[in-house]
């Protein structure tokens, strides 16, 4: 247990101590929230559903946010232990396997959740942003995506035979998503082929569930996201279980 | 000098696709002394090495390390050893302190890690970041990692491969002070002078064997039977007077530099009265005593090169 919470704590300064990190994780989303912001306003307007740009775009950002820990943070920084051998200096020691990956999962969570937490506060102070669903919803399905994805981050660290392949994977995934998943531009300006090509992104799913319980859906009206996003976890502990590698 | 027996190895095996790495060694490693595998890259060192300290698995042989099967009881035997490994790296940005006090974590009853790290003269690096560090401080680093579990058996990979000859020195000064403080070394190296120098046994490995065990005096006793006078002499000298001499075996000239091989202590005085005896002016003699370098000569029939 001390093993973890030391690693944990090494995690988290290393975390803030690499600039792209730091950047990518905490500032670019404040970025896209005041550029956005800017042009556009948070005043509710129809072609938003009701609501303001801001209001439905801090969800979409965090989502965003989520990919980017998975498939950046998490998939290249553990192909570059492997690769540099740090995995198996650990390995050598008493510590128990899960305890690197338990340690990983905590430190990208909080992160996330640190994300998240200065992109509400950001959102509130400077745009009045509204909040209509419930704290309690928006967590679970927050932490529901976080599991989700990551889990996806272990197949892509465990599949890929270089930190390099994890990389270009890694980007070929994430930034796509960025652009279909409905996270920065709507799905309904998008044609038809697209937004069926959007719909079977894991992001589009996160995007939707999260928007949609922040503006006060009800989970009923997401048991498509749900199954997909428990799914893709369950299917993605497996195939991580079987592809992990030390060396 | 032989304590118990802390490492019983049993005809290890271990084949990965069609090349076999190791092919049946067998050795027995004595409490409190520095035990070296010696052989050029390839020869098998690291898979054994890391067979034992349960990184692989063996195809097949009996291995104790520590009365521990390293598979089966891997997490018993892991608090009692410390491993260096060939070819591993920390974090970039991890700080020297922050490696010790993490590690330290890992362990139940770990040293104080602080005295650890001013004996190996990184006090005034605790907060230098890894990708910063020398190839010297970080291989100090790896041995203070390999020691903050006060360890009973060590595992040193390679660990003076990439330093300069100041850096390998200081090094084997550290090797020599952790044995005696008390626990067992067991290392692999490339450099036949660093075996001879610094173990107590050693084995030599070729092709996943070892072809002889012994300590490095006894090995140079019974096989570097070869000595060497070499001196500097003007261009045109007759070898041949030398090559008649008894006990020589062959010579050689490179430039001005003549390198006469032969046996015994008979050597140099037949080579200097047959020099003196014909004339010849010379400068800058000297003999060369055989050395491990010589022994993996005559075992294997090729010289050991880096």
């Amino acid at each position: 247990m001390r093993g973890m919470s030391r690693l944990s704590i090494v995690e988290m300064k290393l975390f803030l101590r690499e600039p792209f990190l730091g950047f990518f994780t905490l500032i670019f989303p404040l970025l896209m929230l005041f550029s956005f912001g800017t042009v556009y306003g948070n005043e509710p307007n129809e072609y938003f559903g009701g609501h303001g740009m801001v209001d439905i775009s801090v969800p979409a950002y965090t989502a965003i946010v989520i990919a980017m820990t998975a498939f950046l943070s998490l998939a290249i920084g553990m192909a570059t232990y492997r690769e540099r051998g740090v995995l198996r200096r650990l390995q050598v020691t008493p510590l128990r396997p899960y305890a690197v990956l338990v340690s990983q999962v905590f430190v990208l969570l909080l992160m996330t959740t640190a994300s998240m937490a200065l992109l509400v506060a950001c959102a509130r102070l400077v745009y009045g942003m509204r909040f209509q669903g419930d704290v309690i919803s928006v967590a679970g399905a927050f932490v529901l995506s976080c599991f989700s994805f990551f889990s996806l981050g272990f197949v892509l660290a465990g599949l890929a035979p270089s930190t390099r392949t994890a990389q270009i994977i890694g980007m070929v995934a994430f930034y796509p998503m960025i652009f279909l998943s409905g996270a920065t531009m709507p799905l309904e300006s998008m044609s038809e082929g697209l937004r069926h090509y959007a719909k079977i992104l894991p992001l589009t799913h996160v995007v939707t569930l999260l928007r949609g319980l922040w503006v006060g859906e009800s989970w009923g009206q997401h048991v498509t996201e749900v199954v997909v996003l428990g799914a893709i976890l369950v299917v993605g502990l497996v195939i991580s279980a079987f592809t992990f590698r030390w060396e | 000098m032989q304590g118990k027996p802390i490492v019983e190895v049993e005809q290890l095996r271990k084949r990965y696709g069609s090349v076999t790495a190791v092919d049946g060694i067998s050795l027995e490693v004595y409490e409190g002394e520095i035990f070296g595998m010696v052989g050029p890259n390839g020869a098998g060192k690291t898979t054994t090495i890391e067979c034992l300290e349960g990184l692989r698995r063996a195809d097949s042989g009996e291995i104790r390390v520590l009365g521990c099967d390293p598979q089966r009881d891997g997490y018993a035997l892991r608090p009692r050893i410390g491993v260096q490994l060939q070819e591993s790296m920390l974090q970039d940005r991890l700080r020297v302190w922050e490696a010790l006090h993490l590690f330290a974590g890992l362990y139940a009853n770990p040293v104080d890690w602080e005295p650890l790290l001013a004996g190996l003269g990184l006090a005034e690096s605790r907060n230098v970041a890894f990708a910063k560090l020398s190839g010297g401080q970080k291989q100090r680093l790896f041995v203070a990692l390999a020691l903050v579990n006060d360890p009973e058996l060590v595992f040193l990979d390679e660990l003076t491969t990439g330093l300069d000859p100041q850096g390998r020195h200081a090094i084997w000064d550290l090797v020599r002070d952790v044995r005696d403080r008390g626990k067992t070394v067991l290392l692999t190296t490339h450099f036949m002078e660093e075996a001879e120098r610094l173990c107590d046994r050693v084995a030599i490995v070729e092709h996943g064997r070892i072809v002889a065990l012994d300590s490095p005096e006894n090995l140079i006793r019974e096989f570097g039977t070869e000595s060497r006078v070499v001196f500097r002499a003007a261009p045109g000298l007759d070898l041949g007077v030398l090559e008649g001499l008894s006990a020589v075996a062959r010579t050689e000239s490179i430039g001005d530099r003549v390198i006469v091989h032969g046996h015994g202590d008979e050597l140099v005085v037949q080579v200097v009265n047959a020099l003196s005896a014909s004339g010849t002016p010379i400068r800058d003699l000297r003999t060369e005593q055989p050395n491990l370098e010589d022994v993996f000569l005559a075992l294997t029939g090729r010289a050991m090169r880096e």
